[in-house]
Formats: C-alpha cells, structure tokens, sequence
C-alpha cells in the first residue's frame, strides 16, 4: 500500500503583517515543510503602464514615485534617462551630482527598510525602532529638496526640478557623518546575534548559476557571488567619478545578503560625500527651452519664455520614434524602462522592469524544502515591495 | 573584448537565415527575427561563447492595432560576460501562437504570463499560463490599445449586499482626452479627411 500522504494548503496573506504588503502566498505544508509556494500578486495593481501611455511625458515622472516606494528617486533616474537618451539632452554637472546624491539617500532609505524589516520578521524589534527615526532624518532631506517625503517628483528628463534649499547641504554633511555610528549601532544588534543568524544563516541559499537563470539583480546576485553592479559596469550621469566599492556574498544565504545591505550603506554614505564635496555650481536642469521650463523671473521679462512655458504645461514636449531599454541600479536590482516613443508628446509603450518581479517569482524555488518559519526570513531577504511588483 | 559591431556581425553570419534585420542604437543590439525561429535564436544566444546572454531582463509585447500583424513580442537580453545588451523583436499575428522560453529560462514564467494577461497572446507549453496580475475572473487584455483606459468594471463595498461587488464604470464625467496638437502643424483628422477629398 503506498503511504498516504496529507498536505495542508496555508494562506499566508494578503493581510500578514510579514507579507511586507499585498501578498497572498499559497503554501502548500507537510507538516511543517513548505512543498509548494504559489505566490498570488497583483492585489496593488493600478495599471501603471497604461495610465502612462495616456499621459505626456512629465505628467508620467509621479507615476514613477509610486512604484517602489520605499526609494521612489531612484525610479525616476530611470525613466528620466530615457527621455535623454531619445532626445540626446546634455544634463548640466550639478544637476548629475544631485541626482546621484539623491539615488544614494533613496537607496540608504531602503536597505534601512529591509535591514530592519527584515529584523522584525525573525524577531528583533529594536533595529525597525532605531532605524526608521534616521529614515524620518532622511525624508526630511527628500522634503525640504521637492516637497513631499515621499513621492518626490523630483528628477526631469535633463537635470532636477529645483536646486537645492540653502544650507542642505550643510545638513546632509553633518548627517553622513553620524550615520556610520548608526550602521554600527545597528549591526551590534544583528551581525552577530545567535538569533539572527540562526534563522538566516544558510537560508534560502541561491547558487550563482540560478541567481543568473531566475533574473536575478542587484544584492540577490551579488549574495551570489557575481559581482555585477550597474553603477560600475554601465555607468550612468557622474557614478563614473565616485569611487566606492561592490560587496559581494560567498554563500547566497539571506545572511550574506544582509551583510551586503549593510556594506552597500557605507558604500552609500562615501558616495553622498563625494557628491557634497566634489558637486559644482551651475544649472541644474538643461537650458533648453523646448524641454524645461524657464525661470520664473525670465517668464515676466520675455515673451519667447512665455510662450514655451504655456507650450511645456499643456502640450509637453514631443519625443522623437524611437525605442530603448534604460536600466539603473535601484536600491532592489535592475530597475528598467523599456519606452517606445512615436514623436507625440505622449510614450506609445512604458513597460517597467521591476526587480522584485523576477525575485518574487524565484519563491516557490527559494523555499522548497524549507521550514514554515523560514517563510518570513526568506521574504524579508528579498526585499520585496508591491508597489514596483503590481505596478 | 568584443565591441557591439562584432558582436552584431558574429550573429548576423551565423544566423544569417533567420535575421530579418539588425541594427544599433543607443549602444544596444535590436535583432528583428521570425516567430517560427525564436526557440533556436534565443538558445544561440544564451549558449554560444561569444554571444553568452545568460540573463533574460524581461518579455514583453507592444500592441500596433493597425499593422497586419498586430503584437511585437520583445524580449530583453544582458550578458555580464561582455556587458552588452540585446533587444529581440519579432511581429506576430493576433492569434498566433508562440513558443514558452520557460525551458531555456526559468524567468520566463512570470514574464510571458504577464504577457499573456496583459496582451492575450498565448505561449505554447508554458507550464503555468494564469493571469497574473489583474483580478479573479478578470475579462479582456487591459494593455491592447483598444482597451478603454478606464476599464470595464469598478469595486466597491456594497452596504445592502455586506459584500464587496462589480458594477459596470460610471463616471461622473468622462475622460477627457485633449488633443494637444498645434492647429498650425495640422491634425490628423484634418490631414486625413484632406486625403480622401
């Protein structure tokens, strides 16, 4: 007689407070031991791509905001270096410093996220408590530069919308130099703490030849041992002149990937300071008229002004045919814009490439085998948010 | 090192047949092929040692309502080995059916069923071929350009019923879709109702 064998469907989601959003996983258990994961997306999905073939182009930058929103600036480098690439936009110096300073302080904001979450997953409350008041500290900086803490609307195809506020610089300068202390205090909580690493050491380990099959980017490859990184190898605005380094796991366990985390902030943080020390004065958008609005003062003295000012904020501006993939190196991988324009002012195609899309997708292989618990580890790891999955 | 010349060389003469053509553009390779050759175009690519795109970036399809044939299937390509990217394109009917990349890349599940959910278009033997990202029981292809932009149902929480139910969309106004165009560069309908005079 072949043995009987019973296994329990779990519905872990969409309401669970470590489905790090919208995510309903259907789990198939024997016991205790996860056989099957199918995880269920789309519960945020607001048909992003769609809304944007619909919009002019600088209508389209806060739709970018709202995808990952954990490091929404980082997303709008993306499709603000498309737009440029289709028009051959020359983006000003300072206007390039600024925009990778900001890309670093989205992508300090969201490992702080996923280092603290992910913490809180596997039981450690202390880390989420002490590390969102220094995200608070840094979506002040996001704020006082465009407005709003989170969904910016900042960056424009040929610079950013505003220079900095005076004395910001000032502030994140004296920020960066606290932080590391913050980072410290934050790895003496976890590093080496036998609870942490007993839920995540040598959990949901991913071989470098399968991070490559499933897609994989950013710290879930290079937990794997593949050091790839796009600011190094595809260099974009200034990543050329700063010089930092790209950490890389041996094991490609959940561990090694929050050891990546952690070293990538303090990659992060000598970024932002090169950028305060070495960032030029000048223009911070293209002087192009066609494509960025005058200032304001220029607007009441010439009529040429005006007229391209009316032109900018009902027409837009008109994009060239043409098709390209732009990629940036997000916070949580390769995020990418695949833009078709048709010469109109609006995009015929925006297709978006989120990394936590291919990530997600690797759970059911991630988790085969593992325990129930090692659900929430595995999840926390790989940074998932469900504003870029469902999109 | 390759640079991207050679590389679009290398594979123009050794897939001479199937290229339909080839070109590059803002330091990418576009390679336009035939639906019936994907399966062996996309395994040279990903094994051949000078080509070695092992990551599939991402599928997707764009909708040209007014071509014979109607969907561009796109599939994005990376290879770290020569930092060099590859777009494939091939133009396919409204009913055709194409080939699953499922085998040769395991990526290509969610890719080719957002695809599928997005477009309509059907991936032969694909192992999982559900809708992904839309809701249960969701009807017609929401990314094909005559899909409306306010879609065909909305969702709410019905007091009476204590459930949530769908309703047909009701707006209060309609979508109000400018014509930007200058009047001094000419509108389409202007310049297409010239034609037919």
């Amino acid at each position: 007689m072949a043995k009987q064998s019973k296994t329990l469907n779990l519905n872990f989601g969409p309401q669970h407070p470590a489905a790090h959003g919208v995510l309903r996983l259907i789990l198939e258990l024997d016991g205790e031991v996860v056989e099957k994961a199918d995880p269920h997306i789309g519960l945020l999905h607001r048909g992003t791509e769609k809304l944007i073939e619909h919009k002019t182009y600088s209508q389209a930058v806060p739709y970018f905001d709202r995808l990952d929103y954990v490091a929404p600036m980082n997303q709008e480098h993306a499709f603000a270096l498309a737009i440029e690439r289709i028009l051959k936009i020359e983006v000003p110096i300072r206007a390039q410093y600024i925009r990778v300073l900001f890309c670093e302080i989205g992508r300090i904001l969201s490992h702080i996220l996923n280092i603290t979450t992910q913490a809180l997953d596997v039981g450690a409350l202390t880390p989420s408590l002490w590390g969102f008041e220094e995200r608070e500290t840094l979506m002040t900086f996001y704020e006082r530069v465009s407005g709003s803490r989170l969904h910016a609307n900042y960056f424009r195809a040929g610079g950013v919308h505003k220079d900095l506020p005076r004395g910001l610089d000032v502030d994140i300068a004296e920020f960066i130099k606290k932080f590391p202390k913050i980072i410290d205090d934050l790895e003496a909580l976890l590093t080496d703490n036998r609870i942490f690493k007993q839920r995540n050491v040598d959990i949901g380990i991913v071989s470098k030849q399968d991070a490559l099959d499933y897609s994989f980017s950013g710290v879930m490859l290079r937990g794997s041992n593949v050091a790839w990184d796009l600011r190094k190898s595809q260099p974009y605005d200034c990543y050329e002149q700063m010089e930092f380094n790209i950490p890389v796991g041996t094991n490609g366990d959940c561990y090694d990937r929050y050891l990546c985390r952690v070293e990538e902030m303090k990659q992060s943080v000598k970024i932002i300071d090169q950028c305060l020390k070495n960032m030029p004065k000048g223009p911070i958008k293209t002087l192009d008229g066609k494509i960025s609005p005058p200032p304001k003062k220029v607007l009441k003295e010439s009529m040429e002004a005006l007229i391209h000012h009316f032109k900018l904020f009902t027409e837009g501006y008109r994009v060239d045919k043409d098709e390209l993939y732009t990629a940036v190196e997000a916070p949580k991988g390769e995020f990418g814009v695949y833009l078709i324009s048709d010469g109109s002012n609006k995009p015929y195609k925006c297709k978006i490439r989120a990394p936590g899309f291919s990530h997600l997708q690797a759970m059911d292989y991630l988790i085969k085998g593992h325990m129930l618990a090692d659900v929430p580890a595995v999840l926390g790891s790989l940074d998932i948010v469900f504003g870029e999955i469902d999109r | 090192m390759f640079s991207l010349q050679d590389l679009e060389k290398k594979i123009n003469s050794e897939l001479n047949t199937k290229i339909n053509s080839s070109k590059i553009n803002h330091n990418q390779i576009y390679v336009n092929i035939d639906s019936k050759d994907l399966i062996d175009v996309i395994l040279f690519l990903k094994n051949n040692e000078t080509t070695k795109f092992r990551q599939l970036i991402d599928v997707t399809a764009v909708d040209f309502p007014q071509n014979d044939k109607r969907f561009k299937l796109v599939y994005l390509f990376l290879s770290h080995e020569y930092n060099s990217r590859l777009i494939l394109e091939c133009y396919i009917n409204e009913d055709e059916i194409v080939p699953t990349m499922t085998k040769i890349y395991p990526a290509a599940n969610w890719m080719e069923r957002e695809v599928f959910d997005m477009y309509g278009i059907v991936f032969k033997d694909h192992p999982d071929l559900r809708r992904i990202l839309t809701d249960y029981g969701f009807e017609g292809y929401p990314l094909r350009k005559d899909f409306p932009l306010s879609g065909h149902n909305e969702v709410r929480y019905s007091e009476d019923e204590k459930k949530v139910i769908y309703e047909p969309v009701k707006l209060e106004q309609d979508y109000r879709n400018f014509d930007y165009d200058s009047p001094w560069e000419g509108t389409k309908y202007i310049k297409n109702n010239s034609k037919e005079k």
